[in-house]
């Protein structure tokens, strides 16, 4: 089915649903229980992980295929949004030529990087990378100010042309949308204490990641992806076994570019602004922590990578010394305060500290990141259970 | 006019003179055996082949085009493989992509954007990398990551990964160094049922015994130029080879 392996069918299905379910299994705790600020069934938030999904899926084509390392991916993120905002100021709020702007442009973009970049290999193709990127950011902080509007970032307003739509006469900012749909609309769902939460941005957004995903499974099984696999291998081998890798990395750079851009474009579209901190080197890094944390070269991990890097920026960060206090105040005082005051450096506003930690220990335990951990805890369950079985039919001839 | 020629060819490493107007003339199906003491300029005369360096001066020509100037994939697509001293294989992969690699290369050329495409609906492909794979003996463990394979099965698998390109030109450095005399026995016996395909090879080795049971001619190199060259009997005899490389071995 869908020209695909048993096992990759499997993986599509679980991406499927988990992404398609989201606003329930995101949602566990009733509302105003002591749970719920755990919960991360809102729109915004599911908006990001499937987003960044897309990011890190692009990158894992790159990084994991190739073993490439770049460190300036954020840039074509950049350049999708800036992109995309263009769109929705010049010609429409639909997000489809925005979103198609946003892929071609940082496609462009990364083919231009690239092919300079690829000269090198290893930490000098990384820094080649890292340089570019971090130029964009200085460049669309000062002298691109007429494209990228600086420091305030570009925004669209009432006097932008926009000369598909209808003349708005409502004095309204407009909203993107998809022929009618907006992409901020969102139902409700109450059943007994709980409130789930659909978003057409982020259907529209899932959707966009679930086909992207499908083409990363098409690519990763594909001769092209063979080779790619192969350069990561043994570079030397492959070009004295006829084939040339340097189109070959490009062409995987320029595709992880417009997985860069589709991003910057759909998050453009959930919020029409764009401001030049998304290129800069920090959120280059992130991609490449959700990509190693979930699993490189893996299928699933860059999507469970971006999820749980996602979730901790956004939840852990909430957690304040109110909400501690919350939990601890059936202790005594005493106790109270010093539980308190162990957590504390750990949640709210260092929860990069939570992050770097589990990090490390994920890097040093599972070098696979969480997909091999999973695959690891898979197989000893099955093997568990096989000593089980075997031993049952030992025992049963003896009665 | 054999199939390779090798005219004046010089390579200089600073003040080393690696090659020294070197002329060699590879007749086509012949097993051409080079041999010659350490540092004599074997490795460095390959390397000239296959565009890993570019001698100084002189003209390589294979099947009556020059060499010179290509770069490694684009002398391999004219017909030239080449199997390392120490095996480089595909080493995270299993076995049967490993041939795979190559068979696509000869199939699809040095780069083609099939990323819509199944390596597993190119049935042809798949067959040839089994059939192949069988003939080196290494089928069953075709699903195997081939990095942990024996230094002997690697080097067979090197050896598969370039036969099923069908070479017209098979470069052999050192094929049996370091491997027991059972697993150098099974690879004379491979290389001679591989002989049978017609494939010209040039083989560099240290050892007499895998020399003279393939090699249908024998250069023997010694300080960047070639001394002597000729049928294996002839070269057994020769005075200058003896006392540049033989020794009183065979004497």
């Amino acid at each position: 089915m869908l020209k695909l392996g048993k096992n990759d069918l499997g993986v599509f299905g679980f991406v499927v649903a988990i992404t398609l379910l989201a606003p329930f299994l995101m949602n566990p705790f009733p509302e105003g229980s002591a749970l719920a600020q755990f919960n991360a069934g809102y729109p915004d938030l599911m908006q990001r992980f499937v987003i960044f999904g897309i990011f890190a899926i692009g990158f894992n084509i790159l990084f994991g295929l190739t073993g490439y390392l770049s460190f300036g991916h954020a840039a074509f993120l950049g350049v999708g949004s800036y992109a995309a905002v263009w769109m929705f100021k010049l010609l429409t709020m639909n997000i489809i030529p925005a979103i198609i702007l946003a892929v071609l442009i940082s496609g462009l973009f990364a083919l231009v990087i690239g092919y300079v970049s690829l000269r090198r290999s290893g930490i000098y193709f990384s820094i080649l990378t890292l340089a570019f990127a971090q130029m964009s950011f200085s460049l669309a902080y000062s002298v691109l100010t007429p494209i990228t509007n600086g420091e305030t970032g570009l925004q669209i307003t009432l006097n932008d042309p926009r000369v598909l739509d209808t003349v708005n006469t409502t004095g309204n900012l407009p909203v993107t949308g998809l022929f009618g749909l907006e992409m901020r609309d969102t139902a409700t769902l109450e059943i007994a204490g709980w409130a789930f939460q659909f978003n057409v941005g982020f259907y529209v957004s899932a959707l966009i990641m679930l086909a992207a995903f499908y083409l990363s499974i098409r690519v990763f099984r594909s001769p092209f992806g063979l080779m790619l696999r192969a350069i990561k291998t043994n570079q030397n081998r492959l070009n004295y076994t006829g084939l040339n890798s340097r189109p070959y990395t490009l062409a995987a750079f320029v595709i992880s570019g417009m997985y860069a851009g589709l991003a910057g474009g759909l998050m453009a579209s959930m919020d029409p602004l764009a401001g030049a901190e998304r290129m800069q080197w920090t959120a280059s890094g992130e991609v490449v922590l959700m990509t190693i944390l979930g699993g490189a070269g893996t299928l699933l991990g860059p999507i469970l990578g971006a999820g749980f890097i996602k979730y901790f920026e956004n939840i852990f960060s909430k957690i304040n010394d109110n909400v501690l206090h919350g939990w601890f105040n059936f202790m005594p005082d005493f106790m109270e305060n010093v539980m308190v005051t162990i957590i504390h450096p750990f949640v709210g506003k260092g929860w990069h500290l939570t992050l770097g930690l589990l990090f490390m220990i994920i890097v040093i335990f599972l070098p696979g990141g969480l997909v091999d951990g999973g695959t690891r805890l898979w197989k000893r369950l099955l093997t568990r259970k096989q000593d089980n079985s075997s031993s049952v039919v030992a025992t049963t001839p003896a009665k | 006019m054999g199939i390779l020629e090798v005219t004046n060819v010089n390579k200089r490493f600073g003040g080393l003179r690696a090659l020294h107007d070197l002329n060699l003339s590879v007749d086509e199906g012949t097993v051409h055996a080079i041999i010659g003491p350490n540092g004599a300029g074997k490795s460095t005369m390959l390397n000239c082949f296959v565009g890993r360096l570019i001698p100084d001066s002189g003209s390589v020509m294979f099947n009556g085009a020059s060499l010179l100037g290509l770069k490694p994939h684009e002398i391999n697509q004219t017909g030239v493989a080449r199997v390392f001293q120490t095996p480089e294989i595909f080493g995270d992969l299993s076995l049967l992509d490993n041939v795979v690699i190559p068979a696509l290369a000869k199939h699809d050329g040095a780069f083609k954007l099939n990323a819509w495409q199944r390596v597993t609906s190119r049935l042809e492909i798949r067959e040839e990398a089994e059939h192949i794979l069988e003939v080196v003996g290494l089928i069953e463990q075709k699903a195997t990551i081939c990095s942990s394979l024996s230094r002997g099965d690697k080097r067979r698998l090197e050896l598969a990964m370039c036969l099923i390109q069908h070479p017209k030109l098979l470069l052999l450095d050192e094929p049996t160094a370091g491997m027991s005399r059972a697993d150098t026995n099974n690879t004379i016996d491979l290389l001679k049922k591989i002989g049978e395909r017609g494939i010209t090879k040039i083989i560099i080795e240290h050892d007499m015994h895998v020399v003279f049971s393939l090699a249908t001619k024998i250069s023997v190199l010694a300080q960047g130029t070639i001394i002597a060259q000729g049928p294996p009997e002839e070269i057994k005899g020769d005075p200058r080879v003896i006392e540049a490389y033989l020794g009183g071995e065979l004497g």
